[in-house]
């Protein structure tokens, strides 16, 4: 897995194929685009499923609040978009329409992330767990690769709840299998050093940048536990708390800003329940930029020497 | 739909005064909510719940039933209390209005009543759900679908450009299952919708989005129920009714007057209106008429 040539496919790829097998399983489940039917992986279902699939036009709200009517009358709806826009533009219709209404609308955000690289800022939703998350009912997923993004479509398909799925644009590293097991809410321990000194949590595609760490910091003596959360709501407090109780120190990782997302929610948690020293890495609130996304991920602070220095920091902390 | 007779406008005239006095009692002992727009939609309420609309008070959830969605989810008074005439649930209950754990919340919200398709306030996405609505329902049975849905949306609501992008996608669709409502009355918060926003031509706008337009009076039965036969035939578009209402209808003190869009009346001003419509304007003497 860490070798140089890892296998790289974007988390949307992996949402297109569990669309198509949620599908194939359940003749409710439809499909609704907002003008973005390839982008966002949902053209092989259009294709195979015309029937099933609208096309919006670039009509977000109108996306959001339709597929809840389609909800209402029995169906499955996936929404589609780039994160910005849904759940960014629409968040009212998301809240008011799907949410407030209980319908169980999957609303797929795809090119989240400053890791779009270079259409820029306008493009990069850096904020969307934190809209996410707050509204009750709503259930929140980033996936850390593609078969895990897959895994996480069948699943939502399943569920009575909305559900939010974070995708991604660039291709990045395959660090599951398709046998690695997945259950919506349920942590997952990716990497465990013996004595483990600091915990590390991810979400997404950072996860890869935190075994790389965790890899290195072992090799200067340095042991840590790294957690693959998915799941940011709700949370699986039991997993975190355990291992946070084993280390003592936590730090939190995700390329989404600081304030509201997943190094929140674990805040929220553990400063009720078990309060230690804790580092987060994320967007330190800041707008997004052009860029390659491998430059972005450096220039703001989500390298593997970032997170490398977080875990230092967090350990110092625990010492002192 | 069965064909309206004398007796039929005479029974939903009725059931509108009766409808017209409820709100005007739900409002007063609530201290605070929307007067104007219920006022001048209990006619439409009183001739959909009452002729048009296939339901069951007994069995709301009744899944063959056409559905009814208030996307300007403020003037929900006229539908709870056409409800309650129409026995979904106990009169008695209409005094509830926007109280602690009441089923008449505020604005309407499905899963407090049954009965209440979609929980609606925020204005616009009713109507976008009505869209949807219609579009599962097409993709389930077809074009010849009889299960209609009817979204009631406001003029001051078309505001939104939500109404614009939902219209777009039902007349791209042509939605033929779907029948929208508008309650044209002029007013909107601020002002009279002319000054605030002008929106005509409205039968313009919706024609060209692909839209089988029919304009009629709102406070006229007949009318208003050929209107809705008329837009039930149309087998290749959706169609909308633009119904022209007096805002505050039923108490001349309240009528075509804006500052009632959102507050309640006054007691003395409540039981001055309630005497007006329990008299008919002056027309009976006696409550027992």
């Amino acid at each position: 897995m860490f070798d140089e040539d890892v296998e790289q496919v974007p988390l949307r790829n992996g949402f297109g194929e569990g669309l198509l097998e949620a599908a194939d399983e359940d003749e409710r489940v439809v499909g609704l685009c907002a003008d973005l039917t390839d982008s966002t992986r949902m053209k092989s279902f259009a294709d195979k499923y015309p029937n099933r699939f609208i096309q919006t036009g670039v009509a977000e709200q109108n996306l959001a609040s339709v597929a809840s009517g389609m909800a209402a009358m029995g169906k499955v709806p996936f929404i589609t978009s780039y994160a910005m826009f849904s759940p960014g533009r629409n968040w009212e219709q998301i809240r008011t329409t799907i949410c407030y209404n209980d319908r169980p609308v999957k609303i797929i955000g795809s090119h989240a992330g400053v890791s779009v690289g270079p259409d820029g800022g306008t493009h990069q939703a850096i904020e969307d767990i934190a809209i996410t998350r707050v509204i009750p009912r709503m259930v929140v997923i980033a996936p850390c690769d593609t078969h895990q993004a897959k895994k996480a479509t069948i699943a939502a398909a399943k569920t009575d709840t909305p559900v939010y799925i974070r995708l991604a644009r660039e291709k990045t590293p395959v660090m599951t299998t398709k046998d690695t097991p997945f259950e919506i809410g349920k942590a997952e321990v990716f990497w465990r050093g013996e004595r483990p000194q600091v915990t590390i949590i991810s979400c997404g595609a950072l996860t890869y940048n935190a075994l790389i760490a965790a890899k290195e910091l072992s090799g200067e003596g340095i042991s840590v536990t790294v957690i693959n959360i998915h799941t940011i709501k709700p949370l699986d407090e039991e997993t975190i708390l355990e291992l946070v109780k084993q280390t003592g120190a936590i730090v939190s990782v995700e390329e989404h800003q600081k304030k509201g997302g997943l190094g929140s929610a674990v805040a929220e948690l553990l400063i009720q329940k078990h309060p230690v020293p804790m580092e987060m890495v994320g967007v330190d609130d800041r707008f997004g930029q052009s860029g390659k996304p491998e430059e972005l991920i450096e220039e703001y602070g989500l390298g593997i020497s970032h997170i490398k220095d977080a875990v230092k920091k967090a350990l110092e902390r625990k010492i002192h | 739909m069965k064909a309206l007779n004398d007796k039929d406008v005479e029974m939903i005239s009725k059931k509108a005064q009766d409808i017209r006095a409820s709100i005007i009692e739900m409002l007063l002992e609530a201290g605070s909510g929307h007067t104007a727009g219920p006022l001048g939609m209990a006619d439409i309420f009183a001739a959909m719940y009452f002729h048009v609309l296939k339901h069951n008070p007994k069995e709301p959830e009744w899944p063959e039933r056409d559905r009814l969605i208030l996307s300007n989810g403020h003037i929900c008074p006229v539908q709870y209390a056409t409800m309650a005439h129409a026995v979904y649930f106990p009169l008695d209950e209409l005094k509830t209005l926007r109280k602690l754990h009441t089923r008449l919340q505020g604005h309407p919200h499905r899963e407090y009543l049954p009965g209440i398709e979609v929980s609606s306030g925020p204005l616009g996405s009713g109507f976008s759900q009505a869209v949807g609505m219609a579009l599962a329902e097409r993709i389930d049975n077809g074009r010849t679908s009889q299960k209609y849905v009817y979204a009631l949306i406001s003029d001051g609501e078309s505001d939104c450009g939500i109404v614009w992008e939902a219209a777009m996608l039902a007349g791209k669709n042509r939605l033929q299952n779907l029948i929208g409502i508008m309650d044209r009355n002029g007013i909107q918060i601020d002002g009279f919708t002319w000054d605030v926003m002008p929106l005509e031509p409205l039968r313009d706008k919706f024609e060209s989005f692909n839209w089988h337009v029919i304009e009629v009076d709102g406070h006229n039965i007949e009318q208003f129920v050929a209107a809705a036969g008329e837009a039930q035939s149309v087998n290749d578009k959706p169609s909308m009714i633009i119904a022209h209402t007096i805002p505050g209808k039923g108490v001349p003190e309240f009528e075509r007057d804006y500052h009632w869009h959102g507050k309640p009346p006054s007691k003395e001003e409540g039981e001055h209106a309630l005497k007006h419509i329990r008299t008919l304007g002056g027309k009976i003497t006696s409550e027992c008429d």
